[in-house]
C-alpha cells in the first residue's frame, strides 16, 4: 500500500516529462519538415525571407543587449527599454529628417546619418542613465515588486513623451538609405538589410570587447557577481551601474535610428511590441548573457521572417502570437535560455 | 528617521498585539461595509426616483459628472481590481496580463448570450432580441457563472506551468498571455474555417439582461448598476472572508516569505494556483458584466493599457487592502471614463486652448505608478503588514536593527 502511494507521484512526473519531450520532438519534426519543404520547393523565396529576418534580427539583438546588460547587473527587467528604443527612432526622425532636412541618399546625407547615429546613441544613453538615477537606484534594495512596477510606469511615461512628440498617427518619410534591392540568383537582398547588418556587427563587437576586455567592463562583471564585494574592491558600484545603463541606452538609440531608416516610419507605440520581441530574444539566448542576446536576436528575427514569409505557415497576423508563445515555452521549460548558465555567467 | 521610528513601533504592535489589531480591523470593516452599502443605495435611489423628476440643470450635471454608465463601469472595475488584488496584493504575484481574463469573460458573454452562433438555436432563460431568434441565449446568471468557471479553468491552465517562475519572469509570461489571448480574439474569425470571435468587428449586440421577467433594456442603467454593485459587493465579501481564512493566511505567508511559508507546510503551487484561479474568476465575471454593460464585445478594447490601469488601482489604494483597492478602483475608473474628458472640456473652454486631455492618461498612470513606488509603496490606505514588508529595506541598516533589539528588549521587560 505504502509503496504504491509513494511510486504513484513519481510515475506521473515521468509521464509528464515524457509527454513534453515527445510533443517538443514532434513540433521540432514538423518545423524542420516545413522549412525543408520550402527550401527545396522555392529556395529563392526561402533565402529572401531569411535575409529580411536576419536584418530584423540585428535590430532585435541591439535592443536585447540593453535588456540583458541591465538584467545582468541589477536583475531588473527594464520594461521601459522598448520605449527607449521608440524614443531613439522618433528622435532620429526629428533630428535627421526634420531638423537637418536629410532626405534621400547623397554623400552629405550619409555623413549626417553617421553624425545622427552618434547623437541618437548619446540621447538614449542619457535618458536611460537619468531614469536609473531618478527611479531605479532608490529601489535597489526594495522588494522585487517595487522596481518592476516602477519600470512599467516608466514605460508609460516614455510612451506619453513619444505620443506628444510624434503624434498619435505613424509618420512616414523618405529615408537616406535606399529602399531598393538587388537580386542574386533570384534571392532579393534589400540594401537596407546589408547596411543594417554591417552597422550592427561592429557595434556588437565593440560592446563585447568593452565588457570582456576593458577595466570598466571588468568592474561591470564584478558588480554583477557581487555588489558588496565589488564595493570592497574599490569599484564605484553606482557609477558602474550608470555606465551599464548608458551602454544599453546607446544600443537602443542605434537600433532606433536603424529602424527608422530601414522602414521609413516611426510611431509612438513601436516600443511595446518590439521591446517584447527583443526581450524574448534576450531570454532565448539566456538573459544576462551578451552572446546569447545576439544569438537570440538573430534567431527570433529568422523565426519571424520564416513565419511571415513562407507559404503554409501561420502567416503574418500570427507573428506576435508566435513570438510570445516562444517566450512562454522558454520561460516554462528552459528559463536559462540556449547559452545561459545564468548564475555563473552574468553579463 | 522619525518615519523609521514610527514603522518600528508599528512592527512591534503588529508582532505583539495581533489580537487587538484583528478586532480593530473587523470594526473598520463594518464601517466600510456600511459606507459601501449606503453609497450604492443612495446612487440607486437618486438615479431611479429623483433624477427623472429633477430640474434640467441637475439632470445635466449628473449625466456629465456621475453618469450611471460610468457608475456601472466603476463597479465592474472594483470587481476586477479586487480580483487582481488577490493575485498581486494577497499572494504577491505580479500579473501584467490580467486583461486576458477580462477578454475571456467578455467572449463567454458574447458566445452564450447573443445571436452570434446562428448555426444553432438554443434558449435557456435567455432573452434574445426581437427578430433574432438564433444563437445561444442563456440566463445572465448562468452566463456569469459560466464566465467565472471558464476563466478559472484558464487561470489554472496559464498558472500551472508558470507559477514556478521567479516573480519577474512570471510578470513577463502573464504579459505574454495578456497579449496572446486578445490577439487570438482579433485573428479568430477564421480558425480552420470557423468564425469563433468575429475578429476585430467584435460580437454585438449582447442580449439585454432579463431577471425574473424584468428586462433591463439599454436605458435601465439604474437597475443594471444595482446588479453590478451586487457583484462588486460579493467580491468585497469574498475578499474579506478569504483573507482571514486558511487560504488567505497562506497567501499572505507566501507573499511575505515563500521559503518560510513552504517550511511551515504551505503547499506553494496549490496555494498560488488558488489565488490565480480566484483572481481569474473575478476577471471573467467582470468581463461578462462589462459585456452586458456596453452591450457588446470588442477585441481591440482588451489591450495592455487595461492591465496596467487595473494594476494602478491596486497599487494606489494599497496592495492587499480591500477598501484601499476599492477606493483606488473608484477614483481611477472615474478619472479614466469621465474625469479626464470633462475636466478637459472645462479647461479648454476656460483657456481657449485645445488640449487633448484623454491622451494624458498614459502620463497619469505612468507617473502614478512611479511616484507610488518611490514614495508610498504601501498605497494610500495601507495595511500595517504591507507597510512593513514594503519598507523592509529600511530595516536592513545595522543601526536600525540594534535600535530595534533595544526596543524589543525594553518591551519584553515591560510586559513581564
Amino acid at each position: 500500500m505504502a509503496s504504491t502511494t509513494a511510486s504513484a507521484p513519481r510515475a506521473s512526473v515521468n509521464v509528464g516529462k515524457l509527454l513534453t519531450r515527445v510533443s517538443m520532438l514532434m513540433l521540432g519534426i514538423v518545423v524542420v519538415y516545413w522549412l525543408g519543404r520550402n527550401l527545396i520547393s522555392s529556395p529563392a523565396q526561402f533565402f529572401t525571407v531569411g535575409i529580411t529576418g536576419l536584418s530584423n534580427g540585428a535590430l532585435y539583438a541591439l535592443i536585447a543587449l540593453g535588456y540583458t546588460l541591465v538584467y545582468g547587473i541589477i536583475e531588473l527587467i527594464n520594461f521601459a527599454h522598448g520605449d527607449l528604443f521608440m524614443l531613439g527612432a522618433v528622435f532620429s526622425y526629428f533630428f535627421l529628417t526634420k531638423f537637418l532636412a536629410a532626405e534621400g541618399g547623397s554623400a552629405r546625407n550619409y555623413g549626417l546619418l553617421a553624425l545622427t547615429l552618434v547623437i541618437a546613441m548619446a540621447f538614449c544613453a542619457t535618458i536611460n542613465v537619468v531614469i536609473e538615477r531618478l527611479a531605479y537606484r532608490r529601489l535597489r534594495d526594495a522588494p522585487k515588486l517595487a522596481p518592476l512596477i516602477t519600470a512599467v510606469g516608466m514605460s508609460f511615461i516614455l510612451q506619453f513623451i513619444g505620443l506628444k512628440w510624434n503624434g498619435s498617427a505613424p509618420r512616414n518619410f523618405t529615408t537616406i538609405l535606399p529602399n531598393t534591392s538587388f537580386e542574386f540568383q533570384g534571392v532579393v537582398v534589400p540594401y537596407t538589410a546589408l547596411i543594417v547588418v554591417s552597422l550592427t556587427i561592429p557595434l556588437l563587437v565593440i560592446l563585447v570587447t568593452l565588457v570582456n576586455k576593458t577595466r570598466q567592463g571588468r568592474a561591470m562583471r564584478a558588480t554583477a557577481q557581487d555588489k558588496d564585494a565589488a564595493r570592497l574592491m574599490g569599484i564605484d558600484v553606482n557609477k558602474t551601474i550608470s555606465f551599464t545603463f548608458a551602454l544599453g541606452g546607446a544600443m537602443a538609440g542605434a537600433a532606433g535610428l536603424m529602424f527608422a531608416q530601414s522602414y521609413g516610419t516611426v510611431a509612438y507605440n513601436l516600443g511595446f511590441q518590439l521591446g517584447l520581441i527583443a526581450f524574448t530574444s534576450a531570454v532565448l539566448g539566456g538573459v544576462g548573457n551578451l552572446n546569447g542576446a545576439v544569438l537570440g536576436g538573430f534567431l527570433i528575427g529568422l523565426i519571424q521572417g520564416f513565419n511571415d514569409g513562407l507559404p503554409f505557415g501561420p502567416g503574418q497576423k500570427w507573428s506576435q502570437t508566435m513570438v510570445f508563445t516562444i517566450l512562454i515555452l522558454l520561460m516554462v521549460y528552459r528559463p536559462a535560455g540556449l547559452l545561459g548558465k545564468a548564475t555563473t555567467e552574468k553579463v | 528617521m522619525a518615519k523609521g521610528a514610527k514603522l518600528r513601533k508599528e512592527k512591534q504592535s503588529v508582532a505583539v498585539s495581533g489580537e487587538s489589531l484583528a478586532q480593530q480591523s473587523s470594526s473598520q470593516n463594518r464601517r466600510w461595509t456600511r459606507g459601501f452599502i449606503i453609497a450604492v443605495v443612495l446612487i440607486y435611489v437618486i438615479n431611479k426616483f429623483y433624477i427623472p423628476v429633477a430640474p434640467m440643470q441637475v439632470k445635466v450635471a449628473f449625466n456629465t459628472w456621475l453618469s450611471l454608465t460610468s457608475m456601472g463601469e466603476i463597479m465592474v472595475f472594483i470587481l476586477m481590481a479586487l480580483g487582481l488584488n488577490i493575485v498581486v496584493g494577497y499572494a504577491g504575484l505580479l500579473d501584467l496580463g490580467y486583461v486576458a481574463f477580462w477578454a475571456l469573460g467578455g467572449y463567454v458573454a458574447g458566445w452564450l448570450m447573443s445571436g452570434f452562433f446562428d448555426q444553432v438555436t438554443f434558449k435557456f432563460g435567455g432573452n434574445p432580441a426581437k427578430g433574432l431568434p438564433h444563437g445561444i441565449h442563456l440566463n445572465v446568471f448562468l452566463v456569469l457563472i459560466a464566465g467565472g468557471i471558464f476563466t478559472a479553468i484558464w487561470g489554472v491552465i496559464i498558472g500551472a506551468p508558470t507559477l514556478r517562475l521567479k516573480s519577474d519572469y512570471l510578470a513577463l509570461v502573464t504579459l505574454g498571455f495578456g497579449e496572446i489571448i486578445p490577439q487570438f480574439m482579433v485573428n479568430g474569425e477564421n480558425i480552420g474555417g470557423f468564425n469563433m470571435t468575429n475578429g476585430s468587428k467584435g460580437i454585438n449586440p449582447v442580449d439585454n439582461i432579463k431577471i425574473f421577467g424584468f428586462e433591463f433594456g439599454p436605458f435601465a442603467l439604474a437597475d443594471k448598476f444595482l446588479l453590478y454593485a451586487a457583484l462588486a459587493g460579493m467580491m468585497i465579501f469574498l475578499s474579506l472572508r478569504l483573507r482571514d481564512g486558511r487560504l488567505g493566511r497562506a497567501w499572505l505567508a507566501i507573499r511575505e516569505d515563500e521559503l518560510a511559508a513552504s517550511m511551515m507546510g504551505v503547499p506553494l503551487m496549490r496555494t498560488k494556483l488558488a489565488s490565480y484561479a480566484v483572481g481569474a474568476t473575478a476577471g471573467g465575471v467582470g468581463g461578462v458584466a462589462f459585456a452586458t454593460l456596453i452591450g457588446g464585445v470588442y477585441a481591440e478594447r482588451f489591450n495592455f493599457q487595461i492591465s496596467i490601469i487595473i494594476l494602478s488601482m491596486v497599487v494606489l489604494g494599497g496592495m492587499g487592502n480591500v477598501w484601499g483597492v476599492m477606493l483606488g478602483a473608484t477614483l481611477l475608473a472615474w478619472i479614466n471614463n469621465t474625469g479626464l474628458v470633462q475636466i478637459g472640456k472645462i479647461f479648454n473652454a476656460a483657456t481657449g486652448m485645445n488640449v487633448d486631455f484623454p491622451s494624458f492618461n498614459f502620463l497619469i498612470f505612468g507617473v502614478l505608478l512611479v511616484l507610488m513606488m518611490l514614495f508610498r509603496r504601501e498605497g494610500f490606505i495601507p495595511e500595517a503588514r504591507v507597510r512593513l514588508i514594503m519598507h523592509e529595506d529600511e530595516f536592513a541598516d545595522v543601526s536600525n536593527v540594534t535600535d530595534q533589539i533595544k526596543l524589543e528588549g525594553h518591551h519584553h521587560h515591560e510586559s513581564h
